[in-house]
């Protein structure tokens, strides 16, 4: 069983396709819930996202020109406030406006906040390939000793445990969040029927704040991840992430943050998974097309089942 | 005079670009303005037309496949005729999808297309691209075609030469344009007389009131895919002319989702959507925006790396360009908020019966 295919399977494809999985779960958490609660598919949460990666770049390079070399995930919390108020400002100037008119307006208008944040992050730090953190990441000695003695040998860089374990902390928090605190439920609430929840008294507007912010740290979370993996920051990724992650959370069910997580994971897979020689030495697809699978899931999905596999919202 | 032809060529150059947005918001006029059908692939189909009249009309060439060297207005008309197949394939899948949802997959299947052009490298020279597209009247002074029929009937190939040869350099520029905006006007007339006739009342009945026009019996589902397949085949007609304006195309860059796809929404969004009026005058405003606000920019920066001498002019030049993207989002923001309607807002054709019966009741006579 765990011959030189299985070592090839498990750690080129197997390993890479739940690190992606675990980005595009995070990120379609926040777009799942505004997608639930707010009701609108928001096109900026991918820029977001990326902004977050660049804020987070800028507070290791302050910090590292004062001699203090800076952990990712140490800048990530920091980066995080300033996505939340990121969110809220959008939410203020150019989506509360619309609240009462037709979803699309305010579609349109999350397509045009995508192109300001974008234009904004391409201007204050320019267009061209940034290296987040230098080096070739080493695989964990321990784990691969440990794992080459019992005889299958797994090779996994510190930073892809680091998101292994930093997705399961989020994943953990998040699910405490909806089911045992006041607010986490209000938000299920108002996902599940806006009009019940606004008799039962529940404050609308401060769902919608609290979703901005749960959104906020995940997508930053996901922006973070994404460029300890890759370990270059790039404007064009938030766009490069935002079909995966719609993808993710069509397939988990509007609405749903677990569904979200499972389509997220889902999503990576399918994508690293698409390029295995499963059939013969060559791959099942080409490399090329790799991103073309979470869009080909995503509209088969839309048009077979809209409400995705966890029953969520269809409109 | 030297200094005004500059000025006359960049008039030229605006008219012709702002003529190809034109065709690109009527067409998106077509699907979200009278049908309510918000495609956000636009990018996609433009993609096709320029693609399918690149490979029809270049000459023979060993990066990608043919280069069949068809006259220039056969390939624009399967240029048009392959974007209209895709939509209507698309059309039969997607159309009955929610409206965001709808922009979702449309996203997805722009990209889809945009791979596709990408990776298959022996069919389009992937990310390298085709260049050497013919342009119309450009076309004329190049070798291949009037050394063939039928120009070389009028007058023999060294003829040929001293007339192009005594011609100004720039004798196509007018000419280009003036087609251009031909072609806007030619669309322009048939979707005005599309949309005053039963057909485009009833895309507003359906817009408008979905459940009421299906129990008056009307084919919802059939009459969007005609909307949608319309509308990408004059979006396919202007990608052919996209890409005779820049005579280069390739995958990445030339098809930005940003600067096609965005663009011409911002452009009918600030024109008024369901007006085909509104549609090409917002091309040419959001165009002439565009376009200036690149000399504005240019000017802040002579003042600015002036003032502070330490900043390289030449970073900041490459910054600059992407507040102009920054700017026309604001301004969108702006229109969306504030003038909802657009600055031509959609006016109804009203039934020939309703006029009547107006007349009738005043007691005016029509």
């Amino acid at each position: 069983m765990w011959d030189a295919f299985g070592f090839e399977f498990v750690n080129f494809y197997l390993i890479p396709g739940l690190v992606l999985g675990c980005i595009y779960a995070l990120g379609a958490i926040g777009i799942t819930l505004t997608f639930g609660i707010l009701r609108f598919a928001n096109f900026a949460h991918g820029e977001v996202m990326m902004s977050g990666a660049y804020i987070a770049w800028t507070i290791m390079a302050l910090v590292g020109a004062a001699g203090i070399a800076l952990h990712p995930l140490v800048a990530l919390p920091f980066a995080a406030i300033f996505v939340i108020g990121l969110f809220l400002l959008c939410d203020r100037w150019f989506y509360k406006p619309f609240r009462k008119a037709d979803t699309i307006k305010i579609v349109i208008a999350s397509f045009g906040v995508m192109l300001i944040i974008r234009s904004a992050v391409q201007a204050l730090w320019g267009p061209n390939q940034i290296t987040f953190v230098p080096g070739i990441a080493r695989p964990n000695a321990w784990l691969q000793s440990v794992t080459g003695d019992a005889g299958m040998m797994i090779l996994m860089p510190n930073k892809h445990l680091w998101i292994f374990a930093g997705t399961i902390l989020l994943v953990v928090a998040l699910s405490y969040l909806l089911n045992r605190t006041r607010t986490g439920k209000a938000m299920r609430a108002v996902s599940d029927s806006p009009d019940l929840a606004h008799v039962t008294g529940i404050n609308v507007e401060t769902v919608i704040k609290a979703t901005w912010i749960v959104g906020g740290i995940c997508a930053t979370a996901a922006g973070v991840f994404l460029v300890m993996d890759t370990q270059t920051l790039e404007t064009t990724m938030g766009f490069r992430m935002l079909l995966p992650m719609f993808a993710a959370a069509i397939l988990g069910g509007i609405g749903k943050p677990y569904g979200a997580v499972f389509g997220g994971l889902v999503i990576g897979l399918a994508e690293e998974l698409s390029a295995y020689p499963w059939i013969g030495d060559t791959p099942l697809l080409s490399p090329g097309y790799k991103t073309g699978v979470a869009f080909a899931i995503m509209v088969v999905m839309l048009i077979v089942r809209p409400q995705g596999l966890f029953k969520g919202r269809s409109f | 005079m030297e200094a005004y032809l500059g000025y006359f060529l960049y008039l030229l150059s605006l008219l012709t670009v702002g003529g190809i947005y034109a065709i690109f918001a009527l067409g998106l006029n077509v699907q979200w303005g009278f049908a309510g059908l918000f495609n956000a692939g636009i990018v996609g189909f433009v993609a096709v037309g320029a693609y399918v009249y690149a490979l029809l009309t270049t000459a023979e060439s060993t990066f990608h496949i043919g280069g069949f060297g068809l006259p220039l207005p056969v390939g624009m008309a399967i240029a048009m005729a392959m974007a209209a197949l895709i939509a209507g394939l698309i059309g039969l899948v997607c159309i009955r999808l929610r409206s965001d949802y709808l922009a979702i997959a449309t996203i997805g299947i722009a990209e889809i297309i945009k791979l596709i052009f990408k990776n298959e490298t022996d069919i389009t020279n992937g990310p390298r691209g085709i260049n050497k597209i013919p342009r119309a009247w450009e076309h004329f002074s190049e070798e291949r075609f009037y050394s063939s029929a039928p120009m070389s009937w009028i007058a023999t190939p060294e003829q040929w030469v001293a007339f192009f040869d005594s011609l100004p350099n720039w004798y196509w520029q007018p000419l280009f344009a003036g087609t251009i905006l031909l072609v806007v006007f030619i669309i322009y007339k048939m979707l005005e007389r599309a949309r005053t006739s039963p057909w485009g009342r009833m895309m507003t009945a359906i817009r408008e009131n979905e459940p009421a026009s299906r129990a008056a019996g009307k084919d919802v589902t059939k009459r969007r895919i005609e909307a949608f397949v319309i509308g990408a085949a004059i979006m396919g007609l202007g990608g052919a002319l996209f890409a005779q304006h820049l005579r280069l195309i390739e995958p990445t860059n030339t098809f930005d989702p940003s600067k096609v796809t965005f663009l011409v929404w911002v452009m009918l969004i600030a024109g008024g959507s369901g007006n085909n009026r509104g549609a090409i005058l917002g091309a040419f405003l959001i165009w002439t925006i565009w376009s200036a606000s690149e000399l504005l920019i240019a000017g802040m920066i002579d003042v600015i790396s002036a003032v502070f001498s330490t900043l390289d002019p030449s970073i900041l030049a490459t910054r600059a360009g992407f507040l102009r993207m920054m700017l026309i989002g604001i301004l969108m923001q702006v229109i969306l908020q504030r003038y909802p309607g657009g600055i031509l807002p959609e006016v109804r054709p009203a039934s020939p019966k309703a006029e009547k019966t107006v007349a009738g009741a005043t007691g005016e006579t029509k």
